[in-house]
């Protein structure tokens, strides 16, 4: 076999300079085998593209089978009816809610994955910080699915409180007022995202932190700064890219989540401005608790607001993906 | 420095002025309970409230009486210091107690009857039943998606690193990196939209696993790329200096040595999909009998199994603590894959070339 191969195209007497040679590995072999072999594996690669295309297209083409049907306007209509008749149905509410739990989500899970990335790199006992790094890598892996089930049924009763207490002290504002119903609402499912998306954004932040040049750290202390200041002048500035992708990273998790949000939030059709009182509803959970009842004009309605979905993860990965590219120390961004 | 050096009294000694050891511990003790009296004593019952005072009269304390005896700037790093432990300590309670709950509420009804036995026969408000079907759909599911995705994903790899020059191979690239962030309630539609509403399939395991492809896919092919770019350059030149092919020197020389990598890659993967529910909910809907053919007719899943427990409960408590076991079963099965997957990859790392 080898034989028979080699024999086809003879080894040049001399190693070939290396832009030659990359030059034949481009443009594949002229072996048989290698030519089968370039083609499958550049096939898959096209087919990898193809997928993203097909899914572009093909949920572009029900969605805009459903956008033609919808007497609504499909942006700023708060009615979700594609069934009715006329059929009526808008993502405005959806769009509001999917902002509004992804922003308490990122308020509260940023900061906090910072720290605990810099507690992990530089605050810990070193004993320590190993093991935790490994624990919040496994973490990672739960299923959302788990979260849901641990949100609906252990964080949502312990909440009465802390909103109470919010509805005692800052209800007048108008963002923290209560009813005093069932805690699950916007500021619940925001909670639950942070914490769903904790585990990735400590980690990438966390590898960031770990790639700052022992050299910019060791001379901020030689110069006698304070450990924060060593932090706040080497660390954060190094890592500052690499924590706005993972930001990012997160981000995109807490768009797209799907069932830990449906299992949470009690949802409505409706834009409540308080968080606290249950309504609303997210793009995926939308899609999940509408699913099952839906005729086939009604899953094409979800699909259209799946593509609004799709389109805005899109929008947010690839914004993450171009932070990163443009820094090429940083690697290990899929943790 | 220098400043703290110079306003202190003993300017014989070098070092500053420094707070004992155990500063923080009782500056935070003193904080709690002047928080519990304060309360007390204005009556305040909610728990926050004594917490936020606390943690007012902390900070102010460790800040005031540090910046007072060791200088500004080191109570600037204390002050620091404690905003990241109280973060750790924060994010540790949710997450500890969602494995705590999960351990504890799950293994009340875990046992092998659990695990040999399906719903078929018992309405979800009863006690009894199983996931022998869930298992049994879940794995069917994940091994399908694995055997499309893992052929896919790994030329693809070898495609990027062996070959991949140009316009192709960045496009490539990329569209792996926004790939991985599809969600996975889009990918579930993607095949609604192609598989069922435009071929006329029904619900099926297969098609559920055709959208676990899409979400495994690009992870396979990142954690493949990775492996075979730790291969050395030298041992791929020794081969090809022998006359052995390209593609003979990729199958028989670069991917033995990167294989315990890219299975690591493929387990982590699997760990992945196995817990997704959207796409399942979407085309595969959930069952509660045994459906051992995922090529028709609706299946379960493990993450399934727990949202029609949760859902179809009707708040009844044997219907909770069934989806508490199967949670605990599904955490199990991935945290498992997930350190078989680490300790192949502590096993097998390639040898990287110096």
């Amino acid at each position: 076999m080898d034989i028979s191969t080699t024999k086809d195209t003879p080894l040049p007497s001399t190693p070939p300079p290396p832009a030659a040679e990359e030059k034949r590995a481009a443009r594949g072999a002229t072996r048989p085998g290698d030519r089968i072999f370039l083609g499958l594996s550049r096939g898959s690669g096209i087919f990898l593209l193809a997928i993203m295309a097909a899914i572009a297209v093909f949920l572009s083409y029900r969605a805009v089978l459903a956008i033609g049907k919808d007497e609504g306007n499909f942006f700023t209509t708060f009615e979700w009816n594609p069934t009715g008749n006329p059929p009526v149905f808008g993502i405005a509410v959806l769009a509001f809610g999917t902002i509004v739990s992804s922003i308490i989500a990122m308020a509260i899970a940023v900061p906090v994955a910072v720290g605990i990335a810099l507690f992990i790199t530089h605050y810990a006992p070193r004993k320590l910080g190993g093991p935790i790094a490994y624990v919040v890598d496994l973490l990672a892996a739960v299923p959302s699915i788990v979260y849901g089930l641990w949100g609906a049924l252990v964080l949502v009763p312990q909440l009465d409180g802390l909103y109470g207490w919010l509805n005692d002290y800052l209800g007048w504002t108008g963002i923290f007022e209560w009813q005093g119903g069932a805690p699950r609402s916007m500021l619940t499912v925001g909670i639950l995202l942070a914490i769903m998306i904790l585990p990735i954004i400590t980690n990438v932040s966390r590898e960031v932190f770990r790639q700052v040049p022992q050299m910019h750290e060791e001379a901020a202390l030689a110069l006698g700064a304070t450990r924060w200041e060593v932090i706040r002048m080497a660390v954060l500035p190094f890592g500052r890219s690499g924590v706005i992708s993972a930001s990012m990273l997160g981000l995109g998790r807490a768009l797209g989540e799907t069932m830990a949000v449906a299992m949470v939030l009690s949802s409505s059709f409706e834009i409540n401005l308080s968080l606290l009182d249950p309504g609303g509803g997210t793009f995926a959970q939308n899609i999940a608790s509408k699913f099952s009842e839906a005729t086939e004009m009604g899953r094409d309605a979800l699909i259209a607001s799946g593509l609004v979905l799709f389109v805005i993860t899109l929008l947010v990965n690839g914004a993450a993906r171009l932070i990163i590219a443009r820094r090429k120390e940083f690697s290990g961004a899929n943790a | 420095m220098s400043n703290a050096t110079l306003s202190d009294k003993r300017p014989s000694t070098l070092r500053a002025a420094s707070l004992p050891k155990w500063f923080s511990w009782a500056v935070a003790a003193a904080s709690v309970a002047l928080g519990l009296g304060i309360s007390a004593a204005l009556g305040l019952e909610s728990s926050i409230q004594w917490a936020l005072i606390a943690g007012v009269l902390f900070v102010a304390g460790t800040f005031g009486i540090a910046a007072r005896v060791e200088g500004k700037r080191q109570a600037k790093d204390r002050v620091a210091t404690s905003v990241v432990w109280v973060a750790f300590l924060l994010a540790v309670v949710p997450l500890a107690s969602l494995v705590w709950e999960t351990v504890s509420r799950g293994v009340k009804v875990l046992d092998t009857y659990f695990l040999t036995h399906s719903m078929g026969v018992v309405a979800d408000t009863e006690p009894g039943g199983g996931i022998y079907h869930a298992i049994l759909g879940t794995l069917e599911q994940v091994g399908l998606a694995t055997l499309i995705s893992v052929p896919i994903g790994v030329l693809t790899a070898i495609y990027l690193v062996e070959y991949g020059r140009g316009k192709l191979a960045k496009a490539v690239t990329f569209f792996v990196d926004v790939m991985t962030g599809v969600p996975s309630i889009v990918a579930g539609l993607f095949i609604l939209s192609t598989w069922i509403l435009i071929l006329d399939m029904g619900p099926s395991g297969f098609a559920g696993a055709m959208a676990l492809t899409i979400l495994m896919l690009p992870v396979v092919v990142r954690s493949t790329e990775e492996m075979l770019k730790l291969v050395p350059n030298e041992l791929r030149e020794a081969s090809l200096a022998l006359g052995v092919p390209k593609w003979r020197t990729i199958l028989k020389v670069v991917l033995p040595t990167a294989i315990g990598g890219i299975t690591t890659g493929v387990m982590l993967a699997v760990a992945r999909i196995a817990g997704e529910t959207a796409p399942v909910l979407l085309l595969v809907w959930g069952s509660n009998f045994i459906n051992t053919n995922p090529f028709s007719d609706p299946q379960a899943s493990l993450p399934m199994y727990i949202y029609l427990q949760y859902a179809n409960s009707g708040g009844s408590g044997a219907a909770y603590d069934r989806a508490w076991a199967a949670a605990l079963t599904l955490i199990a099965f991935i945290m498992i894959l997930n350190l078989a997957a680490r300790g192949i990859a502590r096993w097998k790392a390639p040898k990287t070339g110096r």
